[in-house]
């Protein structure tokens, strides 16, 4: 099966990148390639124009700073990010994100950025940066801003993007100390298929009390779903099993799952419920050490 | 339109004319002929097509030739050292048993390679990781599991070999 027909592009700067998408509508940013061009070959996208990301200087840095905080830019390989010394010392659970999509090969190509542009409601590694609080870097004809993560998603394949503007990087803040995080995902084949359920939290604490829990679920609606009223449960308690049984309870009944061919809705809201006690577990867990 | 690149593949240069959305795989297989690498699903699931480049493994499938300009490609063909000797992965695959029909051998071996070059003594958890990209529909997995862990321990001695 081969690709249809396109015309290449490769830009060297971002200013470049912009007034392509602007000279030519309907052009789709690449990096790795590793979504796009399998919509290509198997899912009949057309496209006159490929804009290549790769080519572009300076996309590729990751960068931990210790007041900053993490840096992943838009051509950084997956497998960088899952290997990185100093984002598994300090986002442990952004690396096992990465390290947890698809195999060794589509990491050694794909982005955590076209992941995450690509606004599948699976996406391995939005849940956790939600979690976080991650934000997204976007430059445009109109300039440069900055968008909370939360607010990027806006259905299965939509983001919030406008015309002709690119993600250049994704940014989490310094955690604050005493934060514990914590993913869980499920599929069909091991980390290897789409994830059919996941969970990601954050938990700051104080004292033995959660001061701060941010949780969101993935493929369990157009877009990850963040657990407010789940939230509200354990925020300002200690994590004791009744608090948490509550929670995965909560949790189930926070989200509207469809059935697919990875999982039944039913499924869907029992594992929900267990991820959700899970993940609550281990990020207290380790927010507390 | 078409762009002519140079490829270098197993330590050799080929100049090629390619367009846009010509695949590696596409040129590997049918302007160079070097047919050890495989097409499979064309979606970056089943591993038959994965190559080296630049030391990394990647689905040839899924990478576009015109991307490949001034980077080291190594296929299956490019393995083993010369054409008498096997590579200890292809040796330890022959040993153990690993091969059956044979169409994925070349991109286990990629993916083992992928590895064994950074961890010569991987757990059977951490083989199992790095091949789960790689389907083999003969359903050997065990001598292949089997086949990477001998294969380390011979990459290991012969470059201790080699130090000592």
């Amino acid at each position: 099966m081969r690709l249809s027909h396109f015309d290449y592009h490769a830009p060297e700067t971002v200013a470049q990148a912009i007034a392509l998408m602007q000279a030519k509508p309907g052009a789709r940013l690449m990096a790795g390639g590793t979504d796009l061009l399998i919509k290509m070959r198997h899912a009949g996208l057309k496209l006159q124009d490929v804009i290549s990301v790769k080519s572009i200087k300076g996309l590729n840095t990751i960068t931990v700073d210790e007041n900053k905080g993490l840096s992943i830019g838009a051509t950084a390989l997956l497998a960088d990010v899952a290997l990185h010394p100093d984002i598994l010392k300090y986002y442990p659970t952004v690396a096992q994100a990465a390290r947890g999509t698809a195999n060794a090969q589509v990491r050694n190509m794909g982005t955590v950025i076209g992941n995450l542009c690509n606004a599948s409601p699976a996406a391995d590694n939005a849940p956790t940066l939600l979690a976080m609080n991650a934000e997204v870097e976007i430059h445009g004809p109109g300039g440069q801003r900055r968008m909370p993560l939360e607010q990027f998603f806006k259905g299965p394949g939509i983001t919030a993007l406008q015309p002709a503007e690119i993600v250049t990087a994704v940014h989490a803040p310094k955690l604050a100390p005493h934060t514990g995080t914590a993913y869980i995902s499920l599929s069909a084949r091991g980390q290897l298929d789409c994830t059919a359920v996941g969970v990601a939290a954050m938990i700051v604490l104080k004292g033995k009390a959660c001061e701060e829990v941010r949780i969101f679920i993935s493929s369990c609606g157009p877009t990850p779903v963040r657990a407010l009223k789940t939230e509200a449960i354990a925020r300002g308690k200690e994590l004791t099993e009744a608090v948490i049984e509550q929670a995965g309870n909560q949790a189930a009944g926070e989200v509207k799952p469809i059935a697919d061919v990875r999982a039944s809705a039913g499924y869907r809201e029992k594992m929900v419920a267990v991820l959700t006690r899970r993940v609550l577990s281990q990020a207290y867990t380790r927010a507390s050490e | 339109m078409k762009q002519v690149i140079v490829l270098n593949v197993n330590g050799e240069p080929y100049t090629v004319a390619v367009y846009p959305w010509q695949t590696l795989n596409e040129v590997l297989r049918e302007e160079i002929n070097l047919t050890g690498v495989k097409f499979g699903c064309g979606s970056g699931d089943c591993g038959a097509c994965t190559v080296m480049v630049d030391g990394r493994a990647v689905s040839s499938c899924l990478t576009l030739a015109i991307e490949m300009q001034g980077k080291e490609i190594m296929t299956i063909e490019g393995l083993a050292p010369s054409g008498e000797t096997l590579h200890p992965i292809q040796e330890s695959f022959v040993e153990k048993g690993a091969i059956q029909c044979g169409f994925c051998t070349p991109g286990m071996e990629m993916a083992a390679l992928n590895l064994l070059k950074n961890n010569p003594t991987p757990s059977d958890y951490e083989i199992r990781e790095a091949l789960a990209g790689n389907l083999c529909r003969c359903t050997g997995y065990k001598k292949i599991i089997e086949a990477v862990g001998v294969a380390g321990q011979k990459m290991k001695e012969a470059s201790e070999r080699k130090t000592s």
